[in-house]
């Protein structure tokens, strides 16, 4: 039996008297894969800045102690003309350019044999706005394991990257929980990713809609329940 | 010292600290509160003149409690608080011309740089000196803030405390510029050089520097200009700044 990281209990949060979250239990195991998932305003990124208690809230939520936690916020402000490169970025976390290099490495930014001018020269001294939307998030992902953290918070942003790019997003987080003993916990939009990565989901619309083991718990209904209208499309995908 | 090289001196330094400072304004989107707040400190420079004390101080407490207003207003509703902001800074702007004897209304407003004294050049010095410490002290914290609110918090960087201190910097950089280009244009001493330095950056090192360093030669061009020309120096250093933004906007598109 793994050990407990993060037990959930009676979480509410209200913003001006409005439950974003009501009533919320569950725990997550050294090592798991959670999935977040649920609509638009369902909670899901509250959810996230509660953990990182950014946010008031009642109830319990209990990390074990000692634990480092690195978060990658789906609202980041990077655009187009803001100057900072891709190096000052991951500088503003740590200078020490071996645990830089070994990050990179682990988000497939740099392997062995690639040449250290051409990554200098085509990512690192690039603007982080410059970037393709999967090297940001590979970029954002190196930063948030510069530290080796035990928990990774991974708010997916819900554009900017291709679906091809995405798959391989996904892949690298995987990686790095079998590698790293990363655990990790994500909010995504897109239920294949989560039956494909995920070892348990969470579908959040306020409260919990249901808690498990993908294949287990994202029945029919309980997608009825979680997106209303919008069910059919992800039952259908729910039978491939 | 020589008036000239006291002149150029004081307005070169203010230029370096208002071009640097000016680039986190810009970062972070409050370019525009630059520009309201230096209308705030009429009101300051006039009860300095009335009551005969070195318009720098009245400006600068003035500054600082409206400065303090923001700083409340963003913290209590996290809102942009553009509208009341410029509602109050109008307002302010409307009793200090009312306040400011008429002889010196059109120095309050235009700045003029030919009436410093060693005094100023002793404020001038220790304010700039304190700004780019200050604010290279706390640019770590507020680049991280202004990237993401969330991800500084969840990093342990004090994001009420930076902004805190970066206003008061922001309410002295405004305060000292008042000499030079004077209230109406003091936004423009923040905003040119780091929106021209934008343009030809691609990283924040050379991006702030660069800042600091327009600042620093829209003052040189412009005092030089105001000289050559026989017009006022406040104006000829704004003019001067949107030169050098004019020449990185070509140098971006090419």
């Amino acid at each position: 039996m793994k050990e407990i990281i993060l037990n959930i209990q009676n979480l509410t949060v209200s913003f001006d008297n409005d439950k974003v979250i009501d009533d919320l239990d569950f725990s997550v195991k050294k090592g798991d894969v959670i999935a977040i998932v649920g609509p638009n305003g369902a909670g899901k990124s509250v959810l996230f800045r509660t953990l990182m208690g950014l946010v008031p809230h009642l109830g319990k939520i209990e990390w074990s102690p000692g634990l480092k936690i690195s978060y990658v916020p789906q609202k980041f402000s990077a655009e187009k003309d803001f100057p900072l490169t891709a190096r000052e970025f991951l500088h503003l976390k740590s200078k020490n350019q071996d645990k830089i290099t070994s990050a990179l490495e682990s988000v497939g930014l740099k392997n062995k044999q690639s040449d250290m001018h051409h990554i200098k020269h085509h990512l690192l001294d690039q603007r982080l706005g410059w970037l393709s939307g999967g090297q940001l998030q590979r970029i954002l992902i190196a930063w948030a394991i510069l530290d080796n953290p035990d928990v990774l918070l991974f708010d997916e942003p819900t554009t900017g990257i291709d679906i091809g790019g995405e798959e391989t997003i996904y892949n690298l987080l995987k990686k790095l929980n079998d590698e790293m003993a990363l655990t990790i916990l994500l909010i995504s939009h897109d239920l294949n990713i989560v039956y494909k990565y995920a070892n348990s989901v969470l579908c959040l619309n306020k409260e919990k809609i249901c808690f498990g083991p993908p294949r287990e718990v994202l029945d029919p209904q309980a997608l009825i329940k979680l997106y209303g209208g919008e069910a059919k499309f992800y039952k259908h995908e729910h039978k491939n | 010292m020589h008036d000239l090289y006291l002149q150029l001196t004081i307005a070169i330094l203010i230029g370096i600290g208002a071009g640097y400072l000016g680039s986190f304004m810009v970062l972070k989107r409050m370019s525009l509160v630059g520009d309201a707040l230096s209308h705030v400190a009429l009101p300051g420079i006039a009860l300095a003149l009335l009551w005969n004390f070195n318009p720098f101080f009245g400006a600068f407490v003035v500054l600082f409690f409206a400065t303090m207003g923001i700083w409340i207003l963003e913290k209590k509703t996290e809102l942009p608080s553009e509208a009341l902001v410029g509602i109050f800074f109008t307002l302010s702007l409307a009793i200090g011309l009312l306040l400011t004897p008429e002889p010196e209304l059109l120095e309050a407003l235009f700045g003029d740089i030919s009436k410093v004294s060693k005094n100023d050049l002793l404020i001038t010095i220790g304010s700039v000196v304190v700004i780019i410490v200050t604010t290279s002290i706390i640019n770590r914290g507020l680049i991280i803030s202004t990237l993401s609110k969330d991800l500084a918090r969840s990093m342990n960087v004090s994001v009420n405390k930076i902004n805190f201190i970066f206003l008061i910097m922001v309410s002295l950089v405004v305060a000292l510029g008042l000499k030079v280009v004077g209230t109406l244009l003091m936004g423009s001493l923040v905003i040119i050089p780091a929106a021209a330095a934008k343009n030809i950056s691609v990283s924040i090192s050379k991006y702030t520097f660069f800042a600091g360093l327009f600042g620093a030669l829209a003052s040189l061009g412009g005092i030089f200009a105001a000289r050559l020309l026989t017009i006022p120096a406040g104006p000829s250093i704004v003019l001067t700044g949107g030169v050098i933004f004019l020449i990185t906007l070509v140098l971006k598109r090419r």
